[in-house]
């Protein structure tokens, strides 16, 4: 029609340059979100100290110094000692390996799993969906905590037999979440669409629905880390988890609840820690939530908008 | 984009002609669809067993000719979307054959269909729930070339910049999303997923109703320029005569789930034997005030489905009802050439 017309050019027969990636757009609407940056670097601050523990770490984390128990911090340590006169601050980076180690491996396994059972469940409905949901009720309906400390008591405490029963017993809610989204998602036209196009179940399940579900997963996955961390600390406490002279956030905490009264510090160390990494790793979720959505309108301050305002406006308020 | 429309109007005689050329070179059979029956159970009770059924197609046996546009009209809900759908068995056939370039389709394993998917398409009426919102224009369009592997990489750009020209469409915005879009651009993407695998055979249901006036028959145009240059076959569906009549050369007329009328288009428009038919016909507005023309208005409801009349299906709203349709349910005959109705007394024959 162009061409007909005579008056603007005919287009280049060239193909004009891909403009932006998914996934770059992705993270250009990611770093303008201040709440998910700020999340990203502790969360980053954090994995960094928790892999270079053995170098930076002061001491050892299982040397005892009876002499100096429940010393106050100072330039020798940092945060203090613990009743065995452990150093704190030592001990807080150790514990890190494990604790984020345990949430972040619980979230993916249990986001994997509850995915493609949700899935299914929900894509194929009928006596599938039936089956599979009346498994997870019996899941849901047997005490997580027991199965842990049965397995564990049997097979023995080790760590990643820890994460795998964790994952076992975390993904329901997974997937009745993923399931509640296809139900209502497989209705749309689109999939009947891409079914027309000639695209396999899986196809359909995995790439079309899943991509619009996206946003309950990503903030259940984000909840379900700091779940985690706190579930292996429960285990810990009952001599299942992580086994001493081993030594992880919740093990600090359950440690620090006899001398709560004496030295309440001992507490507040690892609990902050746990707050900071649940809070970042919320934060980055709702980031990548947003940064993934599409329609999501790029954010201007309103600092912008006056700069702008007084620059191009000839008329000054 | 003002061009487009001013060729409906004055191309009409040289379209026509045209037709009558595709008409005489290809009288090959493309689509058979042999007694098609498409039940939805309705459950109800304690244990949610089927207390009946919804008859939404019943019983329908026509066929489609290689390079034709076979138009199907008739009210909302009277089944010819399901129809559609059952042909490209989207959804499955409670009964009936479906034989596509003379492959019998109910019969395909879900992996030969899926190949066979390569030659029919579907163009939806929803261009707003018909497009994946998460994904990007460009890759809606190459979606059919990815899943069948017949382009990798950079011909997959390349075909996707090429259809998207072709439905005059800017290739710059392949990676826009769905929303950036208006519904007229978006009814183009629908077409350009449906065209990308050169298919023979395009189930266009409903695909210019969302849209404005103008837009449609840019749309329209679009369709059977299409159809000229790559030789496609429509199952154009529609409620829209005014559309059918333009762009068909064989328009299906159907009611509560089975076809009253069959016939070539001017055939119909000019000598329409079913009285459902002429009612449809004679509530086509006519762009002239002062030709007065007798109307046929229907009373009453259309049947439910589930428990569809005795005998003929019309006969509760047919001005012409004898005892004789409420009895017996007639069978398609074919009144002249080519010419096929499901009356006991057409118009025009005994009156």
């Amino acid at each position: 029609m162009i061409a007909q017309t005579g008056q603007m050019p005919v287009p280049e027969p060239t193909l004009p340059e891909r403009p932006e990636s998914l996934m770059r757009a992705a993270w250009r609407r990611f770093r303008r979100n201040p709440l998910a940056m700020g999340g990203l670097v502790v969360f980053v601050i954090f994995a960094i100290l928790a892999i270079l523990a053995p170098w930076i770490a002061p001491y050892n984390p299982a040397s005892i110094d009876l002499f100096n128990s429940d010393a106050p911090p100072s330039w020798q340590h940092l945060l203090g000692t613990d009743d065995s006169g452990r150093d704190i601050f030592t001990r807080i980076l150790y514990g890190s390996r494990v604790s984020m180690l345990v949430g972040v491996l619980v979230a993916i396994g249990s986001v994997l799993i509850g995915c493609i059972v949700g899935a299914v469940a929900g894509y194929f409905g009928g006596w599938l969906d039936t089956v599979l949901m009346r498994i997870i009720d019996v899941m849901l309906s047997l005490p997580a905590l027991f199965i842990n400390i049965l397995v564990l008591a049997i097979f023995g405490a080790s760590f990643y037999l820890m994460i795998l029963i964790l994952v076992l017993t975390s993904w329901m809610g997974v997937a009745r979440l993923v399931r509640g989204e296809f139900l209502q998602l497989r209705e749309m036209q689109y999939v009947e669409a891409a079914k027309a196009a000639g695209a396999s179940s899986v196809r359909i399940m995995f790439n079309h629905l899943l991509r619009n579900a996206t946003a309950p997963i990503i903030v259940n996955a984000t909840l379900m880390v700091g779940g985690a961390i706190l579930t292996e600390s429960a285990l810990s406490f009952l001599g299942l988890g992580v086994q001493p002279p081993q030594t992880s956030w919740g093990q600090m905490l359950n440690n620090a609840q006899e001398y709560m009264l004496t030295n309440p510090m001992l507490a507040v160390y690892p609990g902050v820690c746990i707050f900071l990494v649940v809070l970042s790793v919320n934060f980055i979720g709702d980031g990548i939530r947003d940064a993934l959505d599409p329609r999501q309108k790029a954010h201007i301050p309103k600092r912008r908008i006056a700069q702008w305002r007084d620059r191009f406006l000839k008329s000054s308020t | 984009m003002s061009t487009p429309q001013v060729r409906v109007i004055a191309g009409d005689s040289a379209q026509e002609d045209r037709r009558d050329e595709n008409r005489l070179q290809e009288q090959k059979t493309l689509v058979e669809v042999e007694h098609l029956k498409k039940y939805f159970p309705i459950r109800g009770g304690f244990f949610s067993h089927a207390v009946g059924s919804v008859r939404a197609v019943d019983d329908v046996t026509f066929d489609i000719r290689q390079g034709e546009t076979f138009g199907l009209v008739g009210e909302s809900g009277c089944g010819k979307s399901t129809l559609g759908r059952v042909i490209l068995r989207l959804q499955e056939p409670t009964a009936g054959i479906v034989r596509f370039d003379g492959v019998d389709l109910t019969r395909l394993r879900p992996r030969q269909m899926r190949k066979m998917r390569q030659q029919m398409q579907i163009i939806f009426q929803d261009p707003f729930g018909s497009l994946n919102p998460r994904f990007t224009i460009g890759d809606i369009i190459a979606e059919p070339l990815v899943v069948h592997g017949v382009a990798k990489g950079r011909e997959i750009e390349e075909r996707v910049a090429e259809l998207m020209r072709l439905v005059g469409l800017d290739p710059s915005r392949r990676n826009h999303y769905p929303h950036e879009f208006s519904g007229g651009q978006r009814q183009r993407v629908g077409i350009a997923r449906a065209l990308a695998l050169n298919p023979k055979f395009i189930v266009a249901d409903e695909a210019v109703s969302a849209l404005d006036v103008s837009v449609q028959s840019q749309v329209i145009n679009l369709l059977s320029d299409l159809q000229d240059e790559l030789g496609l076959t429509y199952l154009f569906i529609a409620h829209g005569l005014n559309v059918v009549r333009h762009i068909s050369d064989r328009v299906g007329v159907m009611y509560l789930g089975k076809l009253a009328e069959i016939a070539e288009t001017d055939e119909i428009f000019g000598h329409a034997a079913h009285p459902y038919t002429a009612a449809l016909l004679s509530a086509m507005p006519v762009p002239n005030p002062h030709r007065k023309r007798e109307r046929i208005v229907l009373q009453g409801e259309v049947p439910s489905p589930a428990h569809p009349p005795q005998g003929c299906r019309f006969h509760t709203r047919c001005p012409f009802a004898q005892q004789r349709c409420r009895e017996e349910e007639p069978q398609m005959r074919e009144i002249s050439a080519g010419h096929w109705v499901a009356c006991h007394f057409p118009m025009g024959d005994v009156a």
